[in-house]
């Protein structure tokens, strides 16, 4: 794969994230195919294969395997990375939990895709949202771009001393993971000086310093391990704003925590995660066009999520809707939903905030479904009253 | 959120940063029955000192010289594997 002078190259998703890998070359990589990240796991081991990386790549029977191998390496000193979707990433449920309170920063790409049943390959954030409480950074990307330039600087947030958290990057499935976009790589030199040498804390294989990994903690001190994991969780936000920065300076693409689009003045503003930005801002500039005050801002950092950050961003429109692409199944909407309106109960402005539940197994999210909830909200703005707090749109 | 737990610092992530460290952890409490070794038949094979999962059977010289009762969770497996011959282990309640 050659690198133009301007560096331009026409990759997919998946082989984006592939060849990420490949120039991050990590210690490790257990790992069980399923779609659509499929396409990550059968490139990499092609790397593999052809002697390009030093990794040693283990091929696992389940997810549950391929979490536990991870967690088993990352102790042992190694630097690892994994790719699910899916049912994949909800068959390590309980080992996501293990490597996040053992403070193992291993690097997980999760290709969004939706949970049966009824069974379905294609994009929702069901998987990911499913996995939002179990001690993960998760990264949103909107772009294969983005996702590429977030699985570099995963590795850095996930093993900062701060943090020494695992890292989660997520992708939309066949959306992003499928489609090829031309995008910029950085060379391997500047990925390698970039992500600098794995150090671990503590390492299984460090014979001179035996230590027990995965001990029992009872009521005497279980708290105080969660308190210092919470903790971590909570320093990372600036670890992510840090990063991003340094990462901009670099190679010229900063990152934030989220991505504000037109919102100095925007009274209607929709909050939606990964590829569907992109659609809602085509809405934008549509009505934006016209004369009417709309924005949109999309969150890339969902765990911490930037409560703070995000409700003075959000402050000064008059009503937002928050497009979820999974629903809680709690009878409130979705997670985004329910967090955003919670974040912005602090501001003095509390401006109208509405649910909208779109694009579920990959339903298609179009600039006229964007129009229609830009169209709700301007009813919002002019009534101040929200008509319907919450429903299904994309049916 | 960011003061410091009434435990105080944890090593990173639950690690056990050193070996060993189970002896400074009193199991006895635990106990609800009691070995208690007859001496004059105990042979010394010392069966109960390989099979103790808690290496709560102390010796000296070869010689089986009793219990570590801060460490014995009185599971009992030492006199079930004392030979049937010999049966010099016996389960005793605490409370008695």
């Amino acid at each position: 794969m050659a690198i133009t002078t301007k560096g331009q190259i026409g990759l997919t998703g998946n082989t984006a994230i592939a060849y990420a890998m490949k120039q991050i070359n990590p210690d490790v990589c257990p790992a069980y195919p399923i779609t659509p990240s499929t396409g990550i796991i059968e490139d990499f081991a092609g790397f593999v294969a052809d002697g390009e990386v030093d990794t040693e790549m283990i091929t696992v029977e389940s997810e549950h395997s391929a979490m536990s191998a991870c967690i088993g390496a990352e102790a042992a000193g190694a630097r690892v990375m994994t790719a699910t979707s899916s049912q994949g990433l909800a068959l390590m449920w309980e080992m996501l939990y293990i490597a996040s309170g053992m403070r193992l920063p291993i690097v997980l790409t999760n290709v969004n895709r939706a949970l049966s049943a009824p069974i379905n390959i294609h994009c929702d954030h069901s998987d990911s949202m499913g996995a939002r409480d179990a001690g993960w950074v998760q990264l949103y990307s909107e772009t294969v771009q983005e996702a590429y330039d977030n699985l570099i600087q995963a590795i850095r947030i996930a093993e900062h001393t701060d943090v020494l958290l695992p890292t989660m990057v997520c992708l939309d499935g066949f959306i992003t993971s499928h489609a090829i976009e031309n995008i910029s790589l950085i060379s391997d030199a500047d990925v390698k000086g970039f992500i600098g040498a794995y150090k671990p804390a503590h390492a299984l294989l460090d014979v001179e310093h035996p230590i027990t990994y995965g001990a029992m903690s009872l009521p005497d001190n279980y708290i105080e391990f969660k308190h210092e994991q919470s903790r971590a969780m909570a320093r990372s936000k600036a670890v992510v704003s840090a990063i991003g920065a340094e990462f901009g300076k670099k190679f010229g693409r900063s990152y934030g925590l989220f991505d504000a689009y037109r919102l100095e003045d925007a009274d209607s503003v929709i909050v939606i995660l990964n590829s569907a930005a992109g659609t809602t801002k085509v809405a934008v500039d549509e009505l934006r066009a016209q004369g009417k005050k709309v924005g949109m801002l999309r969150p890339r950092l969902f765990r911490p999520f930037p409560f703070e950050e995000l409700a003075k961003a959000l402050s000064g429109a008059k009503a937002i809707a928050v497009l979820d692409r999974v629903d809680s199944m709690n009878g409130f909407g979705g997670p985004l939903f329910n967090e955003i309106r919670s974040a912005l109960y602090e501001t003095d402005s509390r401006p109208k905030v509405m649910s909208r539940i779109y694009g579920l197994g990959g339903r298609d999210y179009k600039v006229k479904d964007a129009l229609g909830v830009y169209d709700e909200l301007g009813k919002v703005v002019s009534t101040g009253k929200v008509e319907t707090l919450q429903k299904y749109i994309t049916l | 959120m960011e003061k410091e737990s009434k435990g105080g610092k944890q090593p990173l992530g639950g690690v056990i940063p050193k070996g060993g460290t189970a002896d400074d952890y009193s199991t006895g409490g635990w106990r609800k029955l009691r070995p208690v070794v007859d001496n004059t038949k105990c042979t010394n094979c010392l069966i109960c000192w390989v099979m103790c999962p808690d290496s709560a059977v102390i010796t000296k010289d070869g010689k089986m010289m009793g219990f570590d009762l801060e460490h014995c969770k009185g599971c009992g497996i030492c006199a079930v594997e004392c030979p049937d011959k010999v049966k010099a282990i016996k389960m005793e309640e605490e409370a008695d």
